[in-house]
């Protein structure tokens, strides 16, 4: 174990788990959004895809756990790695300026924390049902599992909800259109041909993602998907 | 002063080996007992410190420069010449040899040149080795190209940075010593005197450039690797920190300076643009490869190179020198240069300069290839004349660029002090008159891995090891008179800055020492100089204090040495009175070609300090050419 | 042409605690400026004026004036090596600006490159680097016959694209993380390209990032500033080489004492 703490501890190191758990996180959010898609398809499929999970027990809390850790490793070396980064430059240029970083890149610490705390936040209102008790946790269509499509609809109808998680797409694609192909160079992966390709794939996937994600939060506004009644 | 250059007996292929059987050996475990100081860290410093330290000396190691990295060596752009024959095209060791021997003039020691064709195989081996990317072919095998003075491809390069590429390897070298803890680097550290114990080099004395703090080192011998003195003409093509003082703080110590009117004027420069210019830059002369040198036919013709028809050119050099054409020796090409400008045929608003066109090789081995070969060289120049060479001729002239000269050397490259030894272009034993395109990287590295690591063992087998040690009363003396001239410099508190008198100086130097030199102007000289020194002592302005980074200071230091060192080398070339090579004085000449005297001097010409303010001695160390028939240089 | 400067004076080395304090910008004007000069002969025609009034002179590094020693370097405006692409600060002319032009010079700022004076800093943590592995540890003497292993043509160019680095420290000026792993990724990328060097690549990765990470560089956040200022344009796929071979390096890494397997006393 020392020796991977001593490879985390390492620049490149630290990078590398960067690289890996972005790209585990980015699967994660692949997968949450594919799920959430079924949103479309009406309140029995959405439900039931809900009922499925939290039917999956200790498997489903493997899954959490895992993510969890992922996160944290995620957040933990990002925060250690942006300190190291401050402190390698104590004084700053007087007169600023760039020549081709892109806004995403020198933005990640700040989309980063943002995300943080929108995760927080998501977590609160539809896993934890803090923010907005009134719309959680109404038994609901299918076999005693929670009504997800109701709870998803009647926070979306609300337009103060809606437009808050529709910008936070914004900083999702920001984050993830730097951080594609930039941890593909983490792990080495630069070649003539590919790299201009993986740039290009980066914000594409980042915009799908970005903009299914928005098409969900604004469903119901858009008069897309039917609230629950 | 006793001038023994000590060349060993038997046929000049066998010297060497003679030589090195000869020198005595330090036992192994006797090694790193002994301490060896290496002045520069450029080809021949950073190769003979990591091979000493391999070895297993003591070694510490002195460069000005922030790092060692940074010598001069590293803007050699062309390539390194070596006997391989890998063309297969008649090269031979004999033949590099007769070219090098031949290129100089038959001003250079035939012992010495052997030796160095010999070991020019071996610096191409250790360079692969060391990852040094040389340009290669699609077999993978070694490329090569053709250089001036040569009818063989026997120069190996890297893009134009091949000094840059052999340089990092000797530095990755030292610096793998210098992890190794057997060598101690000093950057930011300039030699400003060698001590002498008994008439033996044991150590030297820094100043530190950070903190200004003036420091003593004791050894058992003194290795200078300093480089040439071509600032004393203020624009040449070295680095702005290149300098004289550590040779000629030697000489002053009593060190012999050889031939030190022998400097080389590089054909392909960019022209000057102003009153501003600072440095002039080169542009390599393997472009000449491929590259025509032409002016046209008619004086002030004022039209645009484009405009000027083939048959209003004159491609002078193929004219002049049908056999080698535009591939003609640098000083050859130079003065060829000057004389079409006087002529007034030069090109350019100041009509000092020539045309260095590649129209017809572009148009034969299209624009890629030119490109693939001199990109990055097309790219300088392009950045600093705002010019584009692709479709537009270089505008080239000549300027300073190499000194032959040196400390005199013998076999062994120790100087005429027991136990410092010179290597480079510091000192002056393989080029004779005329160092040849490729030829320095190779002489540097020679010097550097393959003799000083043999020479140095003769030496320090004779010498009880460690036996003086900075607290020797000796190292105080010197230590105070570097530091009073430091100061010095300081109290004069005059008007005149540093560079302006540097550029005064560098104005007598190249009107009167350049590439033409005659008695009257030598004469004219050798009185403004002294003038000029005596000015600089009452009216230099240096501002700031000893104590911290103060490079006006520094600068001032070395200024002060070249006003002396320039009237050394005017009255060289003044009592060399013949042409030879680079040293080309008008009262002898035939139309316009170097007219030797082998009569009367066939010999190198060794100063000898004699003190302050008095004329130094010339002594003679005659040449003998046993393989390499004196004859008159034909290039045509 | 006329321009404004506003430079970084400083006279003591930066210390450890508050840098800031250390030094401060100060305005010039200069009016006797030509376009065809170089942007270090501006500076030499300041110091000319400075000395005349008795001011001490800007002090800045700067050797070969022909771009390859890497000794010079300044940030202005902003941009290390200033606004043209593949020019080092010496090869910089003044016909890249305007006329009345007002211009911020600045030295590296990194903690791990102090400033000495003025615009001088030390770069010799980059020396020190290099001593922990950035070599072919071969002696003098020993090699075969440089044409014995033919290295293909593809392969050198590569090597030889990555040992063009001039180590001046652009890369790190320009990385708002001070990361150092352009110059470390071409050293590794220069070796690992060449048969020569692939004997002690593992070593090498591993020493070079440690030496790196030692110095107190920042971490690559792949921003590919360090590419747009490199006055030899050096690509960042050396850094994505540097991640691999230090990956490779770290996976067959076999536990320190440990013995091999199979191994017999």
């Amino acid at each position: 174990m020392t020796w991977l703490f001593d490879f985390w501890r390492s620049s490149i190191g630290g990078k590398v788990t960067m690289a890996v758990t972005g790209l585990l996180l980015f699967g994660f959010v692949v997968a949450h959004l594919l799920g959430n898609l079924q949103l479309f398809a009406g309140p029995e499929r959405l439900n039931a895809y809900a009922k499925m999970l939290a039917d999956s027990g200790a498997l489903l809390w493997v899954a959490r756990i895992g993510l969890l850790v992922v996160f944290v490793v995620h957040v933990v070396t990002a925060i250690r790695l942006s300190r190291a980064n401050k402190s390698a430059r104590p004084v700053a240029y007087q007169h600023e300026d760039t020549v081709q970083a892109t806004f995403a890149s020198r933005s990640m610490v700040f989309s980063g924390l943002s995300l943080l705390a929108f995760v927080v936040y998501h977590l609160l209102h539809f896993t934890f049902g803090v923010t907005n008790p009134e719309h959680f946790a109404r038994k609901g269509v299918g076999a005693g599992g929670h009504d997800v499509y109701a709870m998803v609809t009647t926070s979306f109808a609300v337009p103060a909800i809606a437009i808050a998680y529709a910008a936070f797409q914004i900083v999702l694609f920001l984050h993830l259109r730097h951080g594609i192909q930039s941890l593909a160079q983490t792990l080495g992966l630069n070649h003539g041909r590919l790299t201009p390709l993986i740039g290009k794939l980066s914000v594409l996937l980042a915009a799908l993602i970005a903009g299914g994600n928005l098409l969900l939060a604004l469903s119901v506004q858009l008069g897309v998907v039917k609230v629950a009644s | 002063m006793k001038l023994d250059a000590k060349i060993p007996g038997g046929p000049v292929q066998q010297k060497w080996d003679t030589r090195k059987f000869e020198l005595k050996l330090v036992n192994p475990a006797n090694k790193r007992k002994y301490k060896v100081l290496v002045v520069g860290s450029g080809l021949a410093g950073a190769s003979a410190a990591a091979s000493l330290a391999e070895l297993g000396y003591q070694v510490e190691c002195f460069c000005f420069q922030d790092s060692p990295r940074r010598a001069h060596s590293i803007a050699a752009q062309g390539g390194i010449n070596a006997a391989k024959n890998y063309r297969n095209d008649g090269d031979s060791v004999w033949r590099l040899f007769y070219d090098t021997v031949k290129g100089g003039d038959f001003r250079a020691r035939e012992a010495n040149v052997y030796r160095l064709a010999q070991l020019s195989v071996n610096i191409i081996d250790q360079a692969v080795a060391q990852g040094v990317p040389f340009a290669r072919e699609y077999g993978g095998l070694l490329d090569n190209r053709s250089f001036g003075g040569a009818q063989v491809s026997r120069t190996f390069y890297a893009r134009g940075q091949t000094g840059q590429q052999l340089l990092l390897g000797a530095y990755a070298a030292l610096s793998r010593q210098i992890g190794l803890g057997t060598v101690k680097m000093f950057p930011r550290t300039e030699m400003l005197d060698v001590v002498l114990v008994d008439g033996h080099a044991k150590g030297i004395v820094v100043r530190d450039l950070v903190t200004g703090e003036i420091r003593s080192h004791a050894a058992d011998a003194v290795v200078l690797a300093t480089g040439g003195y071509g600032n004393v003409f203020y624009l040449s093509t070295n680095a702005k920190g290149c300098n004289v003082t550590a040779t000629w703080r030697a000489y002053k110590r009593g060190a012999g300076f050889a031939n030190p009117c022998y400097t080389q004027i590089h054909p392909t420069c960019i022209p000057v643009s102003g009153e501003h210019q600072s440095k002039l830059t080169l542009m390599s002369e393997s472009l000449r490869n491929d590259g025509r040198v032409w002016v046209p036919k008619a004086k002030g013709d004022k039209r645009a190179p484009g405009e000027i028809p083939d048959a209003e050119r004159d491609y002078y050099l193929e004219r002049k020198y049908p056999s080698f054409g535009n591939l003609a020796p640098r000083d050859i090409a130079s003065r060829a240069a000057m004389q079409v400008c006087d002529e007034g045929r030069g090109i350019g608003d100041t009509g000092l300069g020539v045309y260095l066109d590649f129209r017809d090789s572009i148009a034969r081995l299209g624009r890629d290839a030119i490109a693939a070969r001199y990109g990055n060289l097309f790219h300088m120049y392009a950045k600093i004349t705002a010019e584009d060479p692709y479709s537009r001729p270089m505008r080239i002239f000549p300027a300073v660029h190499y000194t032959m000269g040196g400390l005199w050397v013998d076999y062994d490259l120790q100087s005429t002090i027991p136990g410092l030894f010179v290597l480079g272009e510091a000192n002056f034993s393989d080029h004779g008159a005329n160092r040849l395109g490729a030829s320095a990287l190779m002489q540097g590295l020679a010097d550097g891995y393959f003799v000083i690591p043999y020479t140095i063992g003769g030496y320090l087998a004779g010498q009880k090891a460690g036996a003086v040690k900075v607290d020797h009363p000796q190292f105080q003396v010197v230590a105070g008179e570097v530091a009073a001239m430091t100061k010095r410099l300081l109290q004069v508190q005059g008007k005149r800055t540093v560079d302006d008198f540097h550029k005064a100086l560098g104005k007598i130097m190249w009107s009167k020492c350049g590439m033409a030199r005659n008695e009257r102007g030598l004469q004219q000289a050798l009185r403004e100089i002294p003038a000029l020194r005596e000015e600089f002592w009452r009216d230099v302005r240096v501002l700031g204090s000893e104590r911290n980074l103060n490079q006006s200071l520094e600068k001032a230091g070395r200024v002060a040495d070249f006003l002396e060192f320039g009237e050394l080398m005017c009255r060289d070339a003044l009592e060399r009175r013949e042409s030879c090579g680079g040293h080309f004085r008008e009262e002898w000449q035939d139309d316009g070609e170097a007219k030797r005297d082998d009569e009367n001097f066939c010999h190198a010409a060794v100063w000898e300090y004699t003190g302050p303010d008095q004329k130094p001695v010339r002594n003679a160390e005659s040449l003998e050419f046993d393989n390499v028939h004196l004859a008159v240089r034909s290039y045509k | 042409m006329k321009v404004v400067l506003h430079i970084w004076r400083q006279t003591k080395r930066s210390t450890e605690q508050d840098h800031k304090q250390d030094g401060r910008m100060v305005r010039y004007e200069l009016a006797d400026v030509s376009p065809d000069m170089s942007f270090l002969e501006m500076l030499d025609v300041l110091n000319e004026h400075l000395i005349g009034r008795g001011e001490e002179p800007v002090a800045f590094d700067h050797d070969c004036r022909e771009g390859i020693c890497g000794s010079c370097g300044v940030v202005i405006d902003g941009v290390p090596h200033g606004p043209e692409r593949g020019t080092t600060t010496c090869q910089l002319h003044m016909r890249s600006f305007q006329d009345g032009a007002e211009i911020w010079i600045e030295p590296w700022r990194a903690a791990a490159f102090p400033v000495v004076r003025d615009l001088v800093v030390d770069r010799s943590a980059f020396d020190r680097i290099v001593q922990a592995g950035a070599y072919i540890s071969v002696n003098t003497g020993a090699p075969q016959d440089a044409n014995a292993i033919p290295v293909p043509k593809a392969d050198a160019d590569r090597a030889f694209d990555a040992a063009t680095c001039i180590g001046c420290g652009a890369c790190v000026a320009a990385c708002k993380n001070a990361s150092a792993m352009l110059f470390v990724g071409a050293k590794v990328s220069h070796f690992a390209h060449l048969p020569q060097g692939r004997v002690e690549r593992e070593r090498r990765a591993r020493n070079l990032v440690a030496a790196m990470d030692a110095e107190g560089f920042g971490n690559c956040t792949n921003q590919y500033e360090c590419e747009a200022v490199c006055p030899k344009e050096i690509p960042v796929r050396v850094i994505a080489e540097m991640n691999r071979e230090y990956l490779r390096a770290k996976v067959i890494e076999q536990p320190a004492g440990g013995k091999q397997i199979g191994g017999h006393g």
